[in-house]
């Protein structure tokens, strides 16, 4: 018997798991894919927003400029990449002007800090590659970007070593509630926890109504990215948003935290949750889009293309609430999700907490996660005991990243280590650079193969079904 | 720690280059390579058909890596294995990593760089669709098969009729794989003639020109891939789609040169070829900095890039023994009409020993046309074609008698039609 389950291991889900490792209490997390973050959480714009979007008074204005003040600190202590790049919205006529100043009232209203609106020259001398007939911006300097999976998986992490338990490979398929504790039914045998939190993204809607809550329907809209080769991650520094038309949301240009460059998302209503395919108009779409934004967009620098899915709700904003008794919803967090998770995980422990979960703070919470460094960001003295320790860190096995056999050693080691080639890949950005794995991939699946003493058939690139290799030669 | 040459990448190129600058008297010689083991890409090729030209004989890769490591290790010239050169700078310094000496840092006289090349990936041709396991590079699944003794799948279509994807189709037909079919973008293939017959026409395996790939099916693994038909633009004919049954897509969709190092040394880079623009003794921009092989451009039989890398060595030497002319006596050379590139780029008539072989690419297959070597309106040679493609690379020779004589500042190569 559980105190809390939580389902889902999206960035919701291990935020608030890692919350509540702090008190003295046995949680688990349920999640139906192979490894954390495999779902919204992978593919997102992994900004942190400033604040200014969202309209004030709703949860998502609420959480998403207290989740951008809390992300600096929680990155720190899990050393997760982050960095305060800021961002502007361009404007280029007067009725983009308008928009931005409203965007600037609200910003302001929603409690953002360090907002302006800059003129054209302004923005050019901060950002030569903006298309000249840019007439004005508005400035957030709090906007930042974040490495969205490495994040989560840090917080697993971390939540693992405080002490909460994550189920793999297993789906929730039904609940109920017998003498005040939830019976959790999944294909992994049944769970039985005393609280439950619901965030399950996607899926939120389903398990609300295994709840018996009040109903709401999530409706999947995808966006798709071009990521572009580091040798382009330069042509801005800053994110850069277009202002929202008629046409939709517009297309963003931004540096990603490990210094690629990307362009996405657009957004596509689906009536499937997982179809996260790209498509030749969607890339087509979002290149000319950017192209309107930023100069130089080479789609010959393109390294790859994805796409992810968007939980949004019929109610237009998240919901957080008790469906049920001793039960949190925490669903449909849809952009600004990422930035708001950090801040809405206290929230949910509150409300559990108003349910009547009791909460000691444990005196042995360990805050900051260890051996987090990649060989080719530790100092000398600390290549040399890495290299004394184990001489796998001389081995360059990605040769674009420069991703040593050590490292991969280590993220298949660490807790809640990779078990596919994906999850070495966001672990330590194993066959991320522009090669995509072409050259180290091989060399990957022998080291899980090893390393996780299965045979190489058996190694996954993701999730369940995604076999690489089908026997051995004749 | 102090070299006189050091030379990058352990493969045919880097092999050759160290031979060379040996018996040209240069001692301090130390290869790295990044790999387990010498002998570069061919380790994987076991196929036949290598060292026709050089030793007039079909050998396997291996085979072909082993008479040069056997060369090495007679002449007694150090390598250090599992080594990546991580930084090249200007002034010639190397740092590198390896297990056993951890990071080293090398101040090299004279640098080879011989780096070879890798493959282009999904990512670079952006094919929609779904990102399930299934997609290999070519490469990536030769090594899988030939290597560590591994299938990647069993119902294969192939993207590309480069040599790497028609060999593949051979390989995985024999170990019992159905390769339904290679596709190609272009026209014409870019793989050698010799390759479309052995590979696929002895098989059976239909090879489909102008078509494409234009999306992937298939949430965890390759389901199938719809293909198309293509305008001369190369843009996919709307109603022309055709899905295609299969668990598993080559990519044989070109290399590129892998010149990271290049790059960060500051060397320059020739826009066509990805690879350093290089003179008569295959040193690029900055002196004492040679390169030959597939890092300079993309060789399809290896007994030009032992060619090539024979006159990389002796450069090397030349330059470590302060025997190479600085003489500004020189011109370029220009590729025009149906030549895409020419390497080498620069000639000092000087430094040239007996002759140069110069190398190019057509940018389109060509019948009955002349290839013209051009000072000013002085036609310096001619031969009669009946048949260039951009898959098979053309080469000319010039002897330093007839160089020495080049008046112009540019050395023109041509394609020429003959009226018939
Ligand atoms: C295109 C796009 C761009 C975005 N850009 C940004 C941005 O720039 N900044 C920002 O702040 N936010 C952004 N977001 C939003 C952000 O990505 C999401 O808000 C966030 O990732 C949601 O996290 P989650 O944990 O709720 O969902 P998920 O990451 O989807 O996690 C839910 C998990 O629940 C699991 N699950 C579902 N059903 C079950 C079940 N029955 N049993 C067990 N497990 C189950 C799933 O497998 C999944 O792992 C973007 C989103 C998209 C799609
Ligand atoms: C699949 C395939 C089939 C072929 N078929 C034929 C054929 O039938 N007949 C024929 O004649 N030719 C064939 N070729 C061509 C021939 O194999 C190549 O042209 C030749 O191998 C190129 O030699 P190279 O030394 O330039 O490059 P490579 O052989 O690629 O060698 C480069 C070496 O440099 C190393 N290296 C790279 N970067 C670093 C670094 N930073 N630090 C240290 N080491 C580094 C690499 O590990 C590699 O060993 C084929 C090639 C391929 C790929």
């Amino acid at each position: 018997m559980f105190d809390v389950a939580i389902i889902g291991a999206g960035i919701v889900g291990t935020s608030i798991a890692r919350e509540l490792s702090k008190y003295d209490l046995s949680c688990v997390v349920i999640e139906k894919s192979n490894d954390v973050s495999n779902g919204s959480t992978k593919a997102n714009s992994g900004i942190v927003h400033a604040g200014y979007d969202a309209k004030e008074g709703t949860l998502k204005a609420k959480f998403n400029v207290l989740g951008s003040e809390m992300y600096e600190k929680i990155c720190e202590e899990l050393d997760v990449p982050y960095k305060r790049n800021g961002s502007l919205v361009l404007a280029f006529n007067d009725d983009d002007l308008r928009h931005i100043e409203m965007l600037y009232e609200r910003g302001l209203k929603n409690g953002v800090k360090e907002l302006s609106i800059i003129d054209k020259n302004t923005v050019l001398s901060l950002e030569p590659n903006i298309q000249d007939n840019v007439v004005g911006a508005l400035y957030a300097k709090t906007g930042a970007i974040v490495s969205p999976f490495e994040l989560a998986i840090a917080l697993a992490e971390n939540a693992n070593e405080n002490g909460v338990e994550f189920m793999f490979s297993t789906t929730v398929t039904n609940i109920y509630k017998e003498n005040d504790v939830f019976n959790i039914e999944t294909n992994n045998g049944k769970f039985k926890s005393r609280y439950l939190v619901n965030a399950a993204g996607l899926f939120s809607d389903e398990i609300n109504d295994m709840l018996g809550g009040e109903k709401f329907k999530i409706i999947p809209r995808r966006g798709e990215y071009c990521l572009f080769d580091k040798s382009v991650g330069n042509i801005v520094t800053r994110t850069i948003f277009q202002t929202p038309s008629n046409k939709g949301k517009g297309i963003l240009v931004s540096p990603t935290v490990h210094g690629n460059l990307f362009v996405g998302p657009n957004a596509i209503e689906m009536d499937k949750k997982d179809d996260v395919s790209t498509t030749k108009k969607g890339i087509e779409e979002i290149l000319k889009g950017g192209s309107r934004s930023v100069k130089n967009i080479n789609p010959r620098d393109i390294i790859t293309s994805f796409a992810g899915i968007r939980a949004t709700s019929d109610t237009g904003d998240f919901v957080i609430n008790v469906p049920t008794k001793n039960a949190v919803n925490a669903a449909g967090i849809e952009s600004p999700g990422l930035t708001a998770s950090v801040a809405i995980a206290p929230y949910v422990v509150s409300l559990l907490e108003n349910e009547g979960l009791r909460l000691t703070l444990k005196n042995n919470f360990i805050k900051h996660r260890t051996n987090t460094k990649l060989f080719i960001q530790m100092t000398d003295d600390e290549k040399k005991l890495a290299l004394s320790s184990n001489s796998a860190y001389g081995r360059i096995i990605c040769r674009c990243e420069h991703i040593t056999e050590g490292d991969i050693i280590n993220a298949i080691k660490r807790p809640l280590g990779a078990r596919t080639v994906d999850g070495v890949k966001r672990r330590v950005r194993a066959g991320m650079g522009r090669c995509q794995g072409g050259f180290c991939m091989p060399r990957v699946v022998e080291i899980l193969s090893r390393e996780l003493n299965i045979p190489m058939t058996e190694i996954l690139k993701s999730e369940e079904g995604s076999y690489i290799l089908t026997g051995r030669t004749k | 720690m102090e070299r006189d040459l050091v030379i990058i990448g352990g493969g045919p190129a880097g092999l050759a280059a160290a031979i060379e600058a040996k018996k040209n008297g240069i001692d301090d010689i130390l290869i790295l390579e990044r790999d387990k083991r010498l002998g570069g890409i061919l380790q994987q090729c076991i196929h036949n058909g290598f060292g026709l030209h050089v030793f007039k004989e079909q050998l396997t890769g291996p085979e072909y890596a082993q008479r040069f490591i056997d060369e090495v290790e007679k002449l007694g010239i150090e390598y250090k294995l599992e080594s990546m050169v991580l930084h090249l700078g200007e002034d010639k310094k190397i740092i590198a990593l390896n297990p056993k000496d951890g990071l080293f840092e090398i101040e090299a006289k004279a640098v080879v760089l011989a780096m070879g090349c890798r493959e282009r990936t999904r990512g670079a041709l952006n094919i929609p669709g779904s990102r399930p396991a299934g997609v290999f590079t070519a490469g990536a699944a030769q090594r899988f098969v030939n290597m560590e003794g591994y299938m990647v799948g069993k119902k294969v279509v192939i993207l590309g009729s480069g040599d790497i994807g028609l060999i593949m189709a051979r390989r995985m037909t024999l170990e019992g794989a159905e390769v339904k079919m290679v596709v190609e973008l272009m026209p014409y293939s870019t793989g050698l003639k010799r390759n479309i017959v052995q590979c696929l026409e002895d098989f059976d395996i239909p090879l489909l020109f102008n078509h494409t790939v234009t999306k992937i099916h298939g949430k965890e693994r390759v389901e199938g891939v719809t293909i198309a038909k293509v305008d001369d633009k190369r843009q996919p004919i709307e109603g022309t789609e055709l899905f295609v049954e299969c668990d598993t897509l080559l990519l044989s969709v070109g290399l590129i040169p892998e010149n990271e190092l290049t790059r960060e040394a500051k060397i320059e880079i020739n826009p066509v070829t990805n690879g350093a623009y290089v003179n008569e003794l295959m040193e690029t921009s900055i002196e004492g900095i040679f390169a030959c092989g597939n890092v300079v451009h993309v060789h399809d039989l290896v007994d030009f890039v032992t060619q090539e890398s024979f006159l990389a060595g002796y450069g090397a030497a030349k330059y470590i023994k302060g025997e190479k002319s600085n003489s500004a006596n020189k011109f370029k050379t220009k590729g025009l009409n149906g030549i895409r590139y020419v390497v080498p780029n620069i000639i000092h008539p000087e430094n040239v020993k007996d002759a140069v072989n110069f190398y190019m690419r057509v940018s389109d297959v060509y019948h009955n046309v002349n290839l013209i070597v051009k000072d000013g309106d002085k036609v310096l040679y001619k031969s009669r074609k009946n048949h260039v493609s951009p898959g098979e690379m053309e080469n000319v020779k010039l002897s330093k008698d007839i160089l020495q004589k080049v008046e112009g500042d540019e050395l023109v190569f041509e394609l020429e039609e003959v009226a018939i």
